[in-house]
């Protein structure tokens, strides 16, 4: 990690005229962070029903369903080229691992500004750290995502050292950064599969099509799957708002890679069906067979085309391939959350639109300091 | 034995300082102001409430220890501790736990099985205002004695079963009844293992991963940059690494 390589974006960018685009931008920017306001203002005043359709039976909705479940997958492509530079050793994939932990880092941040919307009693949030219990997967989710969002921290840090010129302090995270890497990788193992075993614990309450022992793992591939699909999407969306030129050759083989586990992805997920005797299922004319099956569409038709070279050789196909990956996760992680769950519980929920309000506001400021972070820091290699 | 004259909901409100009138009383389901309620099925009585599971599953979930299951049989609740995350509304089988929804400092509530009470050897609020016998309160294996006894005593009168003998693994409040459980609206179809179990499964590979993971991961890095390192001292092209 020699200093010299990493520079801020070309100075013509940011000097650039403001286009009308940029205004409709601006304002529905505004719009989003004005609706979040309002409604952080009811849910802090009036309480969680002031701003949500949640209920008794129907306690979890978009703030985990969405906000929490879909933002760390979404977050996982931080820890996968993280591993692939620094364990395995893959030298070329050095030039988008910065922003991915960016990424993972602003992801984690968001999940726990989420956190502090649904939790019922936010100021508790740190009570997992010395009121154990280890029984608890969601005491474990807490200790993980609590040590990892301090190791994202750590591994992005540099950057900002880099720019206050700080050498010394650079020098010594350097020293830690091995231990620093592979502890990253196993908090992320970790959380990424428990997320999935929060739902081990509700046999009768979640669809049979979604409910499985092999939830954790499930989970865990799906989520590197996503994490791959969100770099290709957020190499691609930064290479048009920078003028940055698009890296093919590295996103090329990231496609291969992520078609490969696509595959195992859909393969587990088959086989899992068919050991637990639940294919006959998708026969059923149910809500849930039509959901799973937009679920798998979205999955599967990535999983085909990104075999193809000339799917992943060119940027629209493949950003459209990395975005059906994103849908089909989001919807996974919908189903298993919220719409596998509403059967089993009884009651329809419908977030409320001050729901969706939080949830947008929060996405909108993390794709405003995402891009304040590629303006200010050194993120992305500068271009021969 | 119940007449659904809805005592045992008063009984309970009283104690729990919520209030109670016949707009409530028609509610006929758990929520922060209704701890426990009749419900109706087909001019049928049946009375809900916190089961007080044997290996709860909502004391299992909780990531901070704020559901508790205490030596007498009932499972509390500890607000101070709780931060909100409602995994035990989310996890009970029984759907139990309810929240305060529209309060800023929000709890949880729950039967508590009149700990206090109990502890000062009194019977259950709902027990006492029982006016028919039809709630009763006792030692768990007593009360097991006392159902098959009167199973045995007017067979045809009773269901041959006992609904919270195994459900879940066995629960601390026991129900009787004269037609199938399903029909009072009960789940029948829970597993007769503790619930815990199948998250704690999960759990227990967490020393795996972290062992197996972290020799692994060190292994795999010592080697691709062994390979590096050898490059280098034979005068390999490769830059060294910083």
């Amino acid at each position: 990690m020699s200093e010299s390589v990493l520079v801020l974006p070309k100075a013509a960018v940011l000097g650039k005229s403001h286009t009308s685009g940029w205004y409709v931008w601006r304002g529905i920017f505004t719009l989003l962070l004005l609706a979040g306001a309002y409604a952080t203002y009811v849910r802090f005043t009036a309480g969680l029903g002031g701003v949500t359709n949640l209920s008794d039976h129907f306690p979890w909705g978009i703030w985990v369903g969405f906000d929490v479940l879909c933002g760390v997958g979404l977050a996982a492509g931080g820890f996968t080229l993280v591993a692939a530079v620094h364990i395995f050793n893959i030298e070329r994939y050095k030039p988008i691992v910065r922003p991915a932990v960016l990424t993972a880092f602003l992801g984690y941040i968001l999940v726990v500004v989420a956190l502090l919307f649904d939790l019922g009693r936010p100021w508790n949030i740190w009570h997992p750290l010395i009121m154990w219990n280890p029984r608890s997967v969601m005491f474990e989710v807490a200790w993980c995502v609590t040590l990892y969002s301090t190791v994202l921290a750590l591994e992005f840090a540099p950057a900002v050292f880099e720019r206050l010129e700080w050498k010394r302090t650079l020098a010594s995270l350097r020293v830690i950064s091995i231990p620093l890497v592979i502890a990253g990788v196993l908090l992320s193992t970790l959380h990424q599969s428990s997320l999935g075993s929060l739902f081990l614990i509700v046999p009768r309450k979640l669809y049979p099509l979604w409910y499985s022992p092999m939830l954790p793992v499930m989970f865990f591939v799906s989520a590197v799957c996503a994490g791959l699909a969100m770099t290709i999407f957020e190499s691609w969306h930064s290479s048009r708002a920078f003028g940055r030129q698009l890296e093919m050759p590295l996103l090329n083989g990231m496609a291969r890679l992520l078609a490969v586990l696509l595959a195992v992805n859909l393969t587990i997920r088959f086989l899992d069906l068919l050991h637990r005797d639940a294919l006959r299922l998708l026969l059923e004319n149910r809500t849930e067979t039509w959901l799973f099956a937009l679920e798998s569409a979205l999955m599967l038709i990535p999983t085909v085309l990104l075999f193809s070279r000339r799917v992943r050789g060119n940027p629209t196909s493949l950003y459209f391939m990395a975005l059906l990956v994103l849908f089909g996760f989001i919807a996974n992680r919908l189903n298993v959350s919220i719409t596998g769950m509403e059967a089993g519980s009884g009651v329809h929920y419908i977030p409320r639109w001050t729901e969706v309000a939080v949830t947008l506001a929060i996405c909108a400021l993390g794709f405003a300091v995402f891009r304040w972070a590629v303006l200010n820091l050194p993120v992305f290699e500068e271009k021969e | 034995m119940c007449i659904g004259c809805r005592a045992c909901e008063q009984g309970c409100a009283q104690r729990w300082n919520l209030p109670w009138n016949e707009t409530i009383g028609a509610e006929e389901r758990l929520s922060a102001h209704k701890l426990t309620t009749i419900t109706t099925h087909d001019g049928r009585y049946s009375r809900r409430l916190c089961m007080h599971c044997a290996e709860p599953t909502c004391v299992s979930v909780c990531p901070v220890g704020a559901l508790q299951k205490t030596a007498f049989g009932p499972v509390v609740y500890d607000a101070n501790k709780c931060m909100g995350c409602r995994y035990c509304m989310t996890a009970c089988p029984f759907q139990v736990p309810v929240y305060e929804w529209n309060k800023r400092v929000p709890r949880v509530r729950k039967c508590d099985m009149c700990r206090d009470r109990q502890a000062a050897g009194k019977p259950t609020a709902c027990a006492e205002a029982c006016p028919t016998g039809a709630t009763s309160c006792g030692d768990r294996d007593t009360l097991i004695a006392e159902a098959k006894r009167r199973m045995t005593a007017s067979p045809n009168d009773y269901y041959p079963q006992i609904y919270g003998l195994k459900e879940v693994g066995g629960t601390s409040v026991l129900m009787l009844s004269a037609v199938p459980f399903d029909q009072l609206g009960l789940r029948t179809d829970l597993p007769g293992q503790p619930l815990p179990g199948l998250t704690w499964a999960a759990l227990a590979h967490v020393p795996d991963v972290v062992s197996v993971g972290g020799v692994l991961l060190g292994g795999i890095w010592w080697i691709t940059h062994r390979r590096e390192d050898v490059a280098r001292a034979e005068g390999g092209g490769k830059e060294p690494r910083s």
